[in-house]
């Protein structure tokens, strides 16, 4: 059973289409990363799978059934972007209203409380509650009542480093635990070494989704060769430009190393070329990062959204 | 059930952690108390009246009141959730939008019953034991008729809210409506009907008038605190077209609740069409 699945899900918001056939899915035990400029379509796809809203075409399912279904809803956890509270009570009676909503056990509210590093302010009112305090009870909130299916908009926004760390080590579990994640951010370093796979919107599409692996492959971006140079930079030089796999690749010298950015497909016809050779002391192979990936394939336009973005 | 009851439950805690249960009960037993004692006054003397006349002064202000804090117990109902940013939230939980409303209804609804009952209550006793001649049991009806009708007013009222509270995206246009509707029923109304009867010279269908009473809730509300002791010469104004109504005391009785149970039915259908 998929935690949900999107199939060419269309949604039109006064007539100016928002998501346009989008397919996506989400196994359990799973990290999905869900990326794009803001106004891309993710909170709206995430508003679909909540079941606040419905699709103007195409099916969603979550859990089994039908998005928006008690019986569905119980089992999801969701955290929204600026999540905000009633400011009169205190972070415990909040706790509890939501936990009472959901049919969660009332002896979960403490333990989640000091799980999410709040055992000391549970009884303060929130309007006392700094943005990093709110957050971490939005995220206490949304791990109410054990979820098949958590949903996180932007989780660390407001959260020093420790609590961040946290957060994932706490996600991680989940996930190994059989929970489906879906994570919403712009801090795209931050996310990269805990998603499982990644889906990037832009203009309310799906412009790819898959692991860093697959998406390496699908953008096609040339890999980085850091190279030592075992005698001197001009051999080493030498023995690049004579290599086969030479073509459009670049060469730059700095603190004596010589960096070469070749196209994934050459890359280890290229290694085998300099080992070969002897000319080599040293090898750093730097893969292109999320971010990269993004950039790449949010497309030239694609910068301006990312400014406005962040 | 649980949910709704889980809403109401959040919603009365309110009502008591912000002293609104406390406040309006204070201003209903004052009220009531300072009017039994000194509605006689103008007639030169100080002490109870009498029940009918004490009833009568009653309720023609609890016409203003009644409304007013009815309204500013509802108005922010939904379009508060939404501005504190809650809305949203609550709506990815397992409960229904109508779960939501009800539950919310259920919990002004009892906030206000229990005010109501409280500050009336207490100064019903306050009567029966202090003023030494009164008729306890005639007394006791006219109190309990007098809560009662209260309570529909105040529900149609804190309905009439809702139906504001879930159409509107500000909590300050909420609070201007509020007021509209306050200033409607309790102001302009009569002053409309009173005015047409006056126009129409007469031309206008004898039977017809009356029930024009019974679009405003506070008018069916002064007619049934009034009409039950059968003393037409206590209606005044408009009210006394009351008097030509044939339906009697059950038919205004149903006027009420249908008064709450319209709006709530209305406010229901346009929360679950409304886009979050």
């Amino acid at each position: 059973m998929s935690c949900f699945r999107l199939e060419n899900v269309s949604y039109r918001y006064d007539k100016s289409p928002v998501l346009k056939g989008i397919d996506l899915r989400l196994e359990p035990g799973e990290i999905l990363g869900l990326f794009g400029h803001n106004g891309a379509g993710k909170t709206t796809s995430i508003k679909l799978i909540l079941g606040l809203m419905q699709p103007n075409q195409g099916v969603v399912s979550v859990l089994g059934g039908q998005a928006g279904d008690p019986r569905v809803t119980q089992y999801i956890g969701y955290l929204p972007e600026n999540v905000m509270f009633y400011p009169q009570l205190t972070g415990r009676e909040i706790l509890r209203h939501f936990a009472r909503l959901k049919g969660a056990s009332l002896h979960q509210v403490p333990e989640l409380l000091e799980q999410v590093g709040l055992g000391d302010a549970m009884d303060a009112r929130t309007k006392t509650y700094s943005k990093g305090m709110r957050q971490r009870l939005g995220l206490a909130q949304a791990l109410l009542g054990k979820p098949k299916l958590l949903m996180l908009d932007e989780p660390t926004v407001g959260l020093d480093p420790v609590a961040t760390a946290d957060l994932y080590r706490l996600l991680r579990e989940l996930r190994n635990e059989g929970t489906g994640i879906v994570l919403c951010s712009h801090v795209l370093p931050g996310v990269e070494p805990y998603i499982d796979r990644a889906a990037i919107l832009t203009e309310g599409s799906l412009k790819a989704a898959g692991d860093l692996v697959a998406l390496r492959r699908q953008a096609n971006m040339p890999v980085t060769l850091s190279l030592d140079p075992a005698n001197s930079i001009a051999a080493l030089e030498r023995v690049i430009d004579n290599s086969a796999s030479a073509s459009g690749l670049m060469i730059k010298t700095d603190n004596g190393r010589l960096r070469v950015d070749v196209q994934p497909r050459e890359k280890m016809a290229l290694l085998r070329t300099v080992m070969a050779s002897g000319e080599v002391a040293d090898v750093s192979i730097h893969q292109p990062s999320l971010e990269d990936i993004y950039v790449h394939f949010i497309g030239p336009g694609g910068l301006a959204h990312r400014g406005g973005s962040q | 059930m649980n949910s709704i009851w889980t809403i109401a439950r959040k919603e009365l805690s309110d009502s008591l952690r912000n002293r609104w249960l406390m406040a309006i009960s204070l201003v209903f037993a004052t009220l009531a108390l300072g009017i039994a004692w000194f509605g006689a006054a103008a007639s030169g003397q100080v002490g109870y009246a009498s029940t009918p006349a004490t009833i009568a002064s009653l309720a023609s202000l609890g016409i203003f009141l009644i409304p007013l804090i009815a309204l500013l117990l509802a108005y922010d109902a939904i379009v508060g959730e939404e501005e504190g940013g809650t809305l949203l939230l609550l709506m990815t939980y397992p409960i229904s939008r109508s779960q939501l409303l009800l539950g919310k209804f259920l919990g002004h609804g009892l906030t206000l019953a229990l005010a109501t009952l409280i500050g009336f209550g207490v100064a019903g006793v306050a009567i029966a034991l202090l003023v030494e001649d009164v008729a306890i049991a005639s007394l006791a009806t006219a109190m309990f008729r007098f809560v009662a009708s209260t309570i529909l007013l105040g529900w149609g009222f804190i309905a009439l809210a809702y139906v504001v509270s879930v159409r509107v995206s500000e909590k300050p246009v909420a609070a201007g409506l509020a007021l509209a509707i306050w200033f409607f029923f309790v102001l302009i109304f009569d002053l409309v009907l009173l005015g047409t009867l006056v126009a129409s010279e007469g031309k206008l269908s004898a039977e017809l008038l009356p029930w024009l009473l019974m679009l405003n809730p506070t008018d069916i509300y002064r007619l049934l605190n009034i009409v039950a002791f059968g003393d037409s010469a206590q209606l005044s104004g408009v009210l006394s077209l009351g008097s030509d109504l044939p339906i009697g005391a059950a038919g205004l009785w149903f006027g009420l609740v249908l008064w709450f149970a319209l709006p709530l039915a209305g406010a229901l259908l346009l929360f679950r069409n409304r886009r979050i």
